[in-house]
């Protein structure tokens, strides 16, 4: 098998095995999962932009809010998203974030490196301000508060359907990224990382390439959106502030920028440490704290990385061994 | 490859059988668990750190026993956010499996935790986030919630009333620039505005404000007053700024502008300073002293409203527990057995109204600089200059004619006499 294979093989068999533990477990494990796995769709958009196309976006937290705020206007207003029509909701969340995606993407999308993170900052907190002052719509520093989670046949109230569900967008989520990120649009997005002028010159169009990334990017982040808004049942500005989209940047250079899964493996390692392990004990901060700092100390490629280093460490071993055999052979 | 794609495989299945092995059993019923949420880290956590030392100084006075229950107390961190808030209170509801949740601090914890207290059939008490609409217009949505603190505007409407009094004409208000700051200013607006006064300027500058240079100029020289209303740092910045510019005008506030939170920090500048709030800890009685001299002993401060607000919940909740016999008699008949409360506490006499607002003693309160409780240094003080006795939430206004009026917000009451 080639291991491409086995890496995809790997990670089914890891979403089955997380499908199957934890509907088992309590119901607060349940539910942070499930607030992990919707994050976690914020993080791998963060990752189709940084490590695919190598612009570091510092404003997807914006997104996730026009997803949220969609949902809870249309659900709190016009009760609408409620029943079957939830599907309709999460679709006009993608498309009202890629809208937003498309018009901040005219204005980011001409800068790159450090001034692509100012740029999308100054966006992010764009929309971080209209959530905060636009009181008459979206409830100010209150935030609005959804009542209900939609029923339709199943009932999503219940924290396991919900939790299959919001499984269920993950995985789909997850696939189509993949998809992405393997088609020949994606490959070409990688070359634009590696570098854009040679991309430019071979004829691609380097800038319409990294704006498609950015809306779709957009638009998967308001899908994330969709499902937070649902998850916690409150919608504030706080999801919008910055440090939303510091820890989605964060979450995905931990687990491994470039690779997908790293980006959910960050997102549950920072989400595990910062909800579940600060309900044990007061002193959690200083284990995330560790967890950066080492992972940028020991592994740069990020959690991913780590089988790639094994590997290298024994080549490395190999030939020290082959290199001790010759010398004892030739003295 | 495949080995070491197990390797990556195992911590999460061991995470996960670990997390199954910390579920807690079934507890017998004399234990009586609270769950306590309060931001203990991040920008908040000293007014965090008010709210549990208060809690925990009533538990440590009855020795967590109330009349027979062993009150198991567990405080949750929400870092001031509410989806945080959100996430803590569900792990105490159905992790922890607690009886009652109390805290919460910002008006936004309040409105983020009220549905978690309904979804999960869980009693809710406030001590502290004062969101009016909690207990007004939104109250029929949180069954299970009652308030034992105060509503943002509870203090203004007898502060207006009061500053007409004084035969102020026209104020300009000043306030931080969200939720909170609206209705307090507007509680006192429509105070103030009904006994002939006219709120002739609102500027809001936004929460967090660390300079005031632009703002003070503006203040307009025809007021004959100024209200504030500040929180947390801006507190301490606004009074020195205004000071500096030569205000020769007096100066009212909100009852967290001056709060015995912020007041210790403070300079002289902010002597003769009147503000409004249910709870003053210069107020002369007996309760008072000895709680004021107890709680200084211990945690080397004077409490603020954080602390005494949460004391008085602790000591309501042992109220409805002792009655009951050391038992938890449900969620519905404990709001209910606490709403019927009539308590004398620390801050007052206090009962609890039809739309589960406590009905309070409201202090209008000076800042001055003097010796109190035998203290023998001279330190700042809110002394109680006229007492509002058995405040309603609704003050000196109709109740039926207040809720059909839309909530405090940044345009109502809307400012007639601005231009």
């Amino acid at each position: 098998m080639k291991s491409q294979n086995i890496k995809v093989l790997s990670v089914v068999v890891a979403l089955a095995a997380l499908a199957i533990i934890v509907p088992n477990s309590n119901s607060f494990v349940i539910l942070l999962t499930t607030r992990a796995l919707a994050l976690s769709i914020l993080v791998m958009s963060v990752d189709v932009l940084l490590g695919y196309t190598g612009l570091p976006s510092l404003g997807q937290a914006a997104y996730l809010g026009v997803g949220a705020y969609v949902t809870a206007i249309l659900a709190t207003r016009y009760q609408f998203g409620l029943g079957y029509d939830f599907w309709i909701v999460a679709l006009l969340g993608i498309c009202f974030s890629a809208a937003l995606a498309a018009v901040f993407g005219l204005l980011a999308i001409r800068a790159t490196g450090v001034y692509f993170l100012m740029i999308t900052l100054a966006l992010g907190q764009c929309a971080w301000g209209l959530a905060y002052r636009w009181n008459s719509l979206t409830g100010g520093d209150n935030g609005i508060n959804l009542r209900a989670r939609p029923k339709f046949g199943i009932d999503l109230a219940n924290e396991v359907t919900f939790f299959y569900l919001v499984f269920g967008f993950f995985a789909v989520s997850l696939l189509l990224m993949y998809t992405l990120v393997r088609s020949p649009f994606g490959r070409s997005l990688m070359g634009i990382r590696e570098r854009e002028l040679r991309m430019k010159i071979l004829g691609y169009n380097t800038w319409l390439h990294k704006y498609l990334a950015f809306i779709i990017a957009g638009g998967f982040g308001g899908l994330a959106g969709v499902l937070w808004a649902h998850t916690a049942g409150i919608v504030s500005p706080e999801n919008v502030v910055l440090t939303t989209s510091v820890d989605a940047l964060l979450m995905a250079v931990l687990g491994g920028a470039g690779t997908l899964v790293g980006g959910v493996i960050g997102a549950m390692i920072v989400f595990g440490l910062r909800e579940y392990l600060s309900t044990l004990v007061p002193w959690w901060q200083y284990v995330l704290g560790a967890v950066y700092v080492l992972t940028i100390l020991y592994l740069p490629t990020g959690l991913m990385g780590i089988p790639q280093r094994i590997r290298q460490r024994r080549t490395l071993m190999g030939r020290r061994n082959e290199m001790k055999k010759i010398a004892t052979v030739t003295s | 490859m495949t080995i070491t794609f197990l390797r990556r495989l195992g911590p999460p299945l061991l995470g996960g059988a670990v997390a199954l092995s910390l579920t807690p059993a079934a507890n017998a019923t004399e234990e009586l668990r609270i769950g306590f949420v309060a931001p203990t880290t991040g920008i908040f956590a000293q007014v965090g750190k008010d709210m549990v030392d208060g809690f925990q100084l009533y538990l440590d006075d009855v020795n967590s026993d109330f009349g027979g229950a062993k009150v198991k107390f567990i405080v949750e961190d929400e870092q001031g956010k509410p989806d945080t808030a959100v996430t803590r209170a569900k792990k105490l509801a159905l992790q922890d499996k607690v009886h009652l949740l109390v805290g919460g601090l910002l008006a936004s914890s309040g409105y983020a935790l009220a549905p978690v207290s309904t979804a999960e059939k869980t009693v809710y008490v406030v001590p502290v986030s004062a969101a009016d609409d909690l207990t007004q217009r939104d109250l029929a949505k949180y069954p299970y919630l009652v308030r034992t603190g105060w509503s943002s505007s509870q203090p203004s409407h007898p502060f207006g009333q009061w500053a007409c009094d004084q035969g102020y004409k026209k104020i300009a208000a000043i306030g931080a620039d969200y939720a909170f700051g609206y209705e307090v200013i507007g509680g006192f607006q429509r105070a103030f505005e009904a006994c002939g006064g006219q709120i002739i300027q609102k500027i809001w500058p936004p929460i967090g404000t660390k300079d005031f240079g632009p703002y003070i100029p503006t203040i307009r020289q025809d007021a004959d007053a100024i209200f504030t209303l500040m929180v947390g740092p801006m507190s301490l910045q606004f009074p020195k700024q205004l000071a500096a510019s030569g205000n020769k005008k007096p100066v009212l506030g909100g009852g967290t502008s001056y709060d015995e939170f912020v007041l210790p920090s403070m300079g002289d500048e902010v002597i003769g300073h009147v503000s409004a709030l249910q709870y003053s800890a210069a107020l002369e009685t007996p309760k008072n002293e000895a709680f004021v001299k107890k709680y200084r002993a211990k945690f080397g401060k004077v409490p603020s409203y954080y602390s005494e607000t949460n004391y008085t919940s602790a000591q309501m909740i042992h109220e409805v527990i002792k009655n009951n016999k050391g038992n938890f008699p449900g969620a519905e008949e404990f709001v209910k057995q606490l709403a019927a409360l009539k308590l004398d506490t620390i801050r007052g006499p206090v009962s609890i109204d039809d739309m589960r607002n406590p009905v309070q003693n409201i202090y209008i309160k000076k800042v001055e600089k003097k010796k109190m409780f035998g203290y023998d240094k001279e330190e700042l003080w809110n002394t109680v200059i006229k007492t509002y006795p058995n405040v309603t939430q609704f003050g000196q206004f109709n109740k039926d004619e207040f809720l059909k009026t839309p909530v405090y917000s940044r345009d109502f009451p809307p400012c007639k006499f601005c231009n």
